[in-house]
């Protein structure tokens, strides 16, 4: 009886956005009278961050600073149509709309300015600090603010933007299954290090060490949230979760947090990530999306590495002590990968 | 530890940007630390009423007959809601993008079709009234032959679970039970392998499991329209579901929501909000319906179980050259959302690799258990559990790194996918390289080399071509990378580590533009400076 440590991995690739397209979403952004803006949408913020991404999004493509913006979400009297918070969707969607709509309120933006400054809006630039001056001449300047209460009080023009972003729907051959499901991919590699005790069937894991490409991390805090979430979601679903235990069979079905397995802080362990950025040719700033696919490659690395540390494979998920010392058993005992 | 490889694709990249790349504390960082955020339950309300559902114990069976009358005079009790009041009683939850037949009701009227499917609603002054109240509601029931297994459903005699799909399967195109991907010749793919593996994988429910469960408050508004506070994903989605039941435009419907306890998927049924904006239609008082834990454990909808089969055919030198899947999606008793995974799943396979010939059939399967929703990674998870164990399988079968042989067969800028779409933007290889390398897992040189920009496309991809054969002269792009895809594979000794070059100490050099790049040198921290 012993505890023997392997380690597994897997790649995978995620279709960005709800499959074959379809799915639209729009953006609302304004500013007010002292040039301050306000990104208006319907799309949910889950915890995964939307509003801060959007948020970001519209700042860097006005050329004003984040703490000028705020994001409002979601209410359907106000906030014009999302498809929702799901499929991956909400920075390559969402974030592309919002792009488009601070575009045009930027473009109005800079007229105003260059009506106050008396020069050619082509010749403006934002600070990114809230000031707009002359290129090359960064004396000509006038404040955003500025900018806003003229276009509002004496030239009467709404600093505002409306964006929507949509990929339009593909078909789907019915004899070949020939479609466009998607217009941009991430990636990931996951390697797992687990330990297998064989007279109980448990199995730790005691290091996760991955390599994800995302297009472009709009920002990185967010980023490593989802990472490092989304792969303890994947290693509880690799091991521990389910609410039909038995399935097909539906006895014994769990009711509460009691009776539904899930690992404790003293299951987690340590997660290096490593983020890579090949930027979409469509994505916002190059972003792709990360929310779903972070927890995809756990699962399966994880029964590698149990494979690779006892010899035994098992194909159904969860991967629960039982199912392990079964195949234990029907293999004659553990074989670690050195023995075989 | 988490890093961002700038070096790495440095030469895609406008990196001059101010806001953009910033760790920016979230916008609602200090609400949620600090528990001030506004959640839909969060709004309290004068006058709220409670609404909770009586589900069926059964998993198949036929009502014969509902007494409610106790439960009608039961204290607290203000309203009762049957399956008649309820204006447009099926739906499906994809007719908003026109996919699908209706076929689920809000309230069973004269059939249950999984335990816990919602059968009448109860209105009370508490939720405890209303629980009580369930209690003495009497119905009932002729127990139908059930069925739960995928497989067994498909059988000929099986019980039918779902009046509007009688054969247990969904409909696609308007003559098939299943979405097919048919590339190349799987068949000659399988003749001309060394190793031909097939093995089948299971993939059990999953529950999302949210810290906040699902719910809803609706609350009577001036004009006869009506606020409704909600947890859902989605809030058109909802909101047209909603008024599609109801029978209400849309514009009677005001929705709040945005700041959702976790959904991961499933949030997107709209679950509570149609009968609670009934039940305040029908008592003119605002109503909350939530999901208990149990409720939302045992017939909220879960992630749906998955069982795939997957065959492969792999030559000795490491390339794939067959791979068919035939794969049930359980969708429980009714559609929802499992259609749509089924052709999600479909696009997904051969999985991101260049496999010439590849064959698919995925069926969505109609059982007698909770209906299945979407959950992150919908259609795709259960697909990269098979075919990543099957990739680690099949390396071990002819003798090669499980990371390398990904490498080799992984796809490449240029390659033609399944679905019959030229790959770009690729990045498998580069994630491969760069997780081995902080892994310490030692590659061979001629794997550290390789790229996602070099050598797709071309023969490589084309469906049913054997790949062994020599380059000809009229494929110059390839001809530089493709040499060490055809190194011939011998059982590898353990590789001697290679130690990892160096990082950080030189900055790189400015990126010359792309597509200019082809033999140049190019320094990167992986690999150093190297010939590409």
């Amino acid at each position: 009886m012993a505890k023997h440590r392997g380690r597994g991995v897997a790649t995978i690739n995620y279709p960005i956005g709800m499959n074959l397209g379809g799915d639209p979403s729009q953006a609302l952004v304004h500013s007010n009278p002292t040039g301050k803006f306000t990104v208006t949408l319907s799309s949910i913020d889950l915890g995964q961050g939307m509003k801060s991404v959007t948020r970001q999004i519209c700042a860097e493509t006005l050329g004003v600073p984040v703490e000028d913006v705020f994001v409002d979400t979601a209410d359907s009297d106000t906030g014009p149509h999302c498809m929702g918070s799901f499929a991956s969707r909400g920075t390559h969607r969402v974030g592309n709309a919002v792009m488009m709509a601070a575009r045009e309120a930027r473009a109005v933006m800079m007229e105003a300015a260059a009506e106050e400054l008396e020069v050619d809006p082509a010749d403006l630039e934002t600070d990114g600090r809230g000031a707009i001056h002359v290129k090359g001449a960064p004396h000509r300047s006038i404040a955003v603010r500025d900018v806003a209460i003229a276009a509002q009080f004496r030239q009467g023009r709404t600093i505002a933007g409306r964006g929507i972003f949509l990929v339009p729907l593909s078909d789907v051959d019915a004899e070949t299954g020939e479609m466009t499901p998607a217009t941009c991919y991430a990636h990931a590699c996951f390697i797992v290090e687990v330990e297998v005790d064989d007279e109980t069937g448990d199995v730790a894991v005691l290091k996760m060490t991955s390599a994800y490409e995302l297009g472009r991390a709009l920002n990185p805090k967010l980023v490593e949230q989802q990472l490092v979430g989304g792969s303890w979601m994947g290693m509880s679903h690799a091991l521990y979760e389910t609410p039909e235990p038995y399935y097909p069979d539906t006895r014994e079905g769990p009711r509460d947090f009691n009776e539904y397995l899930m690992p404790g802080p003293g299951d987690i362990c340590p997660h290096d990530v490593a983020v890579l950025e090949r930027p979409a040719s469509d994505g916002p700033f190059g972003a792709k999306g990360l929310g779903e696919m972070c927890a995809n490659p756990v699962l399966p690395a994880v029964a590698n590495a149990i494979f690779n540390a006892v010899g035994v494979r098992v194909n159904e998920l969860p991967i629960t002590p039982e199912k392990v010392l079964r195949a234990l058993k029907a293999r004659g005992g553990a074989v670690p990968a050195r023995a075989r | 530890m988490f890093e961002l490889r700038k070096d790495i694709f440095a030469d895609e990249r406008d990196d001059n940007l101010k806001e953009i790349g910033q760790p920016t504390q979230r916008q609602d960082m200090l609400g949620h630390v600090t528990g001030t955020s506004t959640y839909y339950d969060d709004h309290r309300i004068a006058g709220l009423l409670h609404l909770k559902v009586l589900r069926s114990p059964h998993a198949h069976a036929r009502i014969r007959s509902i007494d409610d009358a106790a439960a009608a005079r039961a204290p607290g009790v203000k309203r009762i809601i049957r399956a008649a009041d309820v204006p447009v009683n099926l739906n499906t939850l994809l007719s908003l993008i026109q996919f699908g037949k209706d076929d689920e009701p809000s309230l069973a009227n004269d059939i249950v079709r999984y335990k816990g499917e919602p059968i009448l609603g109860i209105v009370a002054t508490s939720e405890r009234a209303a629980i009580e109240a369930l209690g003495l509601v009497r119905v009932s029931y002729d127990q139908l032959p059930a069925v739960f297994d995928v497989e067994e459903a498909l059988k000929p005699g099986a019980p039918s679970v779902n009046a509007t799909y009688p054969k247990n399967t969904f409909e696609y195109h308007g003559k098939y039970d299943h979405q097919k991907l048919r590339y190349g010749d799987v068949e000659a793919g399988f003749a001309q392998a060394d190793v031909v593996l097939e093995e089948r994988y299971q993939m059990s429910p999953i529950e999302h499991a949210p810290v906040e469960t699902n719910g809803s408050i609706a609350v009577p508004d001036t004009n006869g329209r009506f606020v409704v506070y909600t947890s859902t994903q989605a809030l058109f989605f909802s909101l047209d579901t909603a008024a599609k039941i109801n029978a209400v435009p849309s514009n009677q419907l005001h929705f709040i929501g945005g700041t959702v306890g976790g959904g991961f998927g499933g949030k997107v049924d709209t679950m509570t909000e149609p009968l609670v904006i009934l039940a305040a239609r029908l008592t003119g008082a605002p109503v909350r319906y939530r999901f208990s834990r149990h409720e939302e454990m045992q017939f909220g909808a879960p992630r749906g179980a998955e069982r795939i089969y997957v065959k492969d055919g792999v030559m000795r030198d490491g390339r794939i050259v067959a791979r068919k899947v035939r794969a049930y999606f359980d969708s429980g008793a009714y559609t929802r959302l499992s259609s749509y995974a089924v052709v999600k799943c479909v696009a997904h396979i051969p999985g991101p690799y260049t496999i010439p010939n590849a064959h698919a059939d995925v069926y969505c399967v109609f059982t007698n258990r909770t209906p299945a929703t979407a959950m992150r990674g919908f259609g795709v998870t259960a697909l990269d559990f098979a075919l990543e164990c099957q990739m680690d399988k099949l390396a071990v079968a002819i003798g090669m790194d499980p990371i390398e042989f990904r490498i080799l067969n992984a796809y490449r800028d240029g390659d033609m996918k399944a679905h019959r779409r030229e790959a770009k933007n690729c990045a498998l290889i580069e994630c491969a390289q760069v997780a081995a390398e902080k892994a310490n897992w030692p590659l061979r040189e001629q794997f550290r080399r390789m790229s996602s920009r070099i050598g797709g496309g071309a023969d490589r991809t084309a469906a049913g071509v054997d790949r062994s054969r020599a380059p000809t002269p009229a494929a110059p792009a390839r001809t530089a990378a493709a040499a060490p895809q055809r190194v011939a594979y011998e059982r590898p000794a353990p590789p001697a580590p290679t130690p990892p070059p160096a990082r950080g100490a030189p900055p790189p050099p400015p990126s010359p533009p792309a597509g200019s790049t082809h033999g140049a040198p190019r320094f990167s921290s992986v690999f150093g400076t190297r010939r590409r």
